[in-house]
């Protein structure tokens, strides 16, 4: 960390680009929107998961096959996913920006956040669409009273 | 600026629990066996305490978010009284969660 920092207001290095796609204009705007639309689908995917009930101790996989098998929080958890990982990944590469002082520490971690974002929700998506409630060949006490039905 | 350091910190925290959380819940994609063996591991005293600063990190910068929005398309004049206000919704929602969240963890 020995490069000077300029004086403040002094002129750029390098002239700022006149044409094309203000990128980092939409980014911004990105995390404001997100932000709102995520405090809803969080604050309400707490409360469900956390408050209603016995919170924390009733996870197990049939209460999560419950909430799966309804296309209502199906769609819920996968804006929240698309929505919270980009807007993390976005948020993360701002820090790599302010903080990595190398191009080539630079280029890796925000590599390595882009990958981590594609593959988790790759996964997540696919979790969430191809998921069976109801898997065959399951002891019965484990899977949600509903399946007891087919 | 003790409010950017916060959002910053909290920021960086749940992107590395939102990194573990889709892959334990991907688990449910597996079997029902290996899903609720790591669930449990959520169910513990230790972990009760370390969902508590969890649900307090992503509180705080939910409404500090909120709070960044609001200057940016409103008005920065009133930064300082609403960083007042976001502690206050702080402590209210936590005092909301808190005790029972713990009954849920230490009763079970
Ligand atoms: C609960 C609803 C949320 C709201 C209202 C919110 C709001 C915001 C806002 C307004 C910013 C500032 C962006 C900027 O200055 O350009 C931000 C930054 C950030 N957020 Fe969120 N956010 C939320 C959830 C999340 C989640 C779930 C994550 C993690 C996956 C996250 C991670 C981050 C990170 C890493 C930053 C960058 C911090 C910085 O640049 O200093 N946020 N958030």
């Amino acid at each position: 960390m020995t490069s000077a920092l300029a004086a403040p207001r002094s002129p750029y290095a390098r002239a700022p680009r006149k044409n094309g796609v203000n990128w980092e204009k939409w980014g911004w705007l990105y995390m404001r929107v997100s932000g709102i639309v995520l405090v809803v689908l969080i604050f309400g995917h707490l409360f469900v998961n956390l408050m209603v009930g016995e919170g924390v101790s009733a996870l197990n996989f049939a209460f999560v096959s419950g909430k799966l098998a309804n296309p209502f929080w199906q769609w819920w958890d996968v804006a929240m996913l698309w929505l919270a990982l980009i807007h993390g990944g976005n948020g993360m590469r701002t820090l790599v920006n302010d903080y990595a002082t190398t191009r080539v520490a630079r280029g890796i971690l925000k590599s390595a956040i882009l990958a981590a974002v594609v593959i988790l929700i790759v996964l997540g998506t696919l979790v969430v669409f191809t998921f069976d409630a109801c898997p065959a060949g399951q002891p019965a006490d484990l899977l949600p009273t509903f399946c007891q039905a087919l | 600026m003790w409010s950017w350091v916060l959002h910053r910190i909290t920021g960086v925290a749940i992107f590395f629990f939102l990194l573990v959380h889709i892959l334990d819940t991907a688990l449910v994609r597996v079997s029902p066996e290996a899903y609720n063996a790591v669930i449990s591991q959520y169910q513990t005293p230790i972990m009760g305490l370390g969902e508590v600063a969890l649900v307090g990190a992503i509180v705080f910068h939910a409404f500090n978010g909120l709070r960044i929005i609001a200057i940016d398309f409103w008005n920065a004049k009133y930064q300082r009284v609403l960083f007042y206000v976001v502690i206050g919704l702080w402590v209210v929602t936590m005092l909301a969660f808190v005790p029972r969240h713990l009954i849920n963890v230490f009763s079970h």
